[in-house]
């Protein structure tokens, strides 16, 4: 959808049926049903490093209720998982552990950097020798959720945009976004 | 007790002792480096004092010196002092451990040695404790560099 259309109705017989990305009826109507699937159960890994771990835990609790956008089968392992949420400071100790858990999940997988510290050190970016300046410098991330810490709507708001990115994705087109990262190319 | 009766006991010990209560909550007592485990343990030992509970113990780097800050307090008569020792040798500071007087000074003392390299005389087990074996320098201190992983501002 939201693919412009080159050949008008009036030159052909029937109703046309928009085919995003150039690819035909059946793919893209498979690729709708999976993203529907795959967008509706997130499953995300327990990572929480420090601070904002209390607001993802606020998020999934009663109140804001992650579970009503599926997100409820938050998982301690990463070969269960479909997202990690970077809830805190990365320091150069964890740094391999973050990338291992990565490596880990199995495919697809996606990455929400939450809070200042995940995006670019934050409060630690200057005059720190022990914080990663940003978790995008070891494993790709797909949402930045900004806050120190974001609240709970932040978080939610972050992670239904990850959800909109899921149902916009194409099969044929996708590739595994850790695919040249360690050579620098994305 | 109060801090000016703390501050008249201690202040009989020895000559060379600056106290000041001024931006602080307690009394502090900047005393020489070759006097501290004396004083430390008449604090300990002393009856009227009794300050039997080291309750945080913090390396410093005020730029020329470095130096240790003890805290320290009496459980039964609750009353607090800090004890501050500086050392300007910045090569190869050497400070007198007080690990046989408060034991919970082994791991403070080691966690100093750690990001200050402030080394303790008689300590029994002076090694890295948070930081890798083979790391490079001293990271609290003031002139750390670390080209790699620091933006200086």
């Amino acid at each position: 959808m939201g693919v412009e259309n080159k050949v008008s109705a009036e030159e052909l017989p029937g109703r046309v049926i928009p085919a995003g990305n150039g690819a035909n009826i059946v793919v893209t109507t498979l690729d709708k049903v999976i993203n529907w699937g795959r967008s509706n159960s997130l499953w995300p890994l327990y990572f929480g490093t420090s601070c904002c771990a209390i607001e993802m835990m606020q998020t999934g609790a009663a109140r804001h209720d992650w579970s009503r956008f599926g997100f409820e089968v938050a998982r301690p392992s990463p070969r269960q998982a479909d997202l990690i949420i970077i809830a805190g400071t990365i320091t150069n100790k964890m740094a391999p552990v973050l990338r291992r858990l990565y490596d880990q999940m199995a495919e697809p997988k996606y990455v929400l950097a939450m809070g200042a510290c995940a995006i670019s050190g934050g409060p630690f970016f200057y005059n720190s020798y022990s914080v990663i300046k940003g978790a995008d410098h070891v494993i790709p991330v797909d949402v930045y959720v900004p806050g120190c810490p974001p609240r709970p709507e932040a978080l939610l708001d972050g992670m239904l945009l990850l959800q909109d990115k899921i149902r916009k994705e194409n099969r044929l087109a996708k590739v595994n976004p850790i695919d040249g990262f360690d050579e620098g190319e994305i | 007790m109060t801090n000016q009766e703390i501050q008249n006991i201690v202040s009989g010990w020895s000559e060379n002792l600056e106290f000041t209560e001024e931006g602080s909550q307690f009394l502090n007592v900047t005393l020489p480096k070759e006097e501290l485990h004396s004083i430390c343990e008449k604090l300990k030992e002393t009856p009227e004092l009794d300050f039997d509970y080291l309750f945080c113990v913090t390396g410093m780097d005020w730029g020329k010196e470095l130096g240790v800050i003890y805290h320290l307090e009496s459980i039964d008569k609750k009353h607090n002092i800090v004890v501050k020792v500086k050392n300007d040798d910045r090569e190869n500071p050497t400070l007198d451990t007080v690990c046989d007087i408060w034991s919970t000074a082994e791991f403070h003392e080691m966690e100093v040695y750690d990001f200050f390299g402030i080394k303790f005389n008689n300590h029994p087990n002076l090694k890295r404790l948070f930081l890798t074996p083979d790391w490079d320098g001293y990271p609290l201190r003031k002139d750390y560099v670390d080209e790699a992983n620091m933006v200086i501002k």
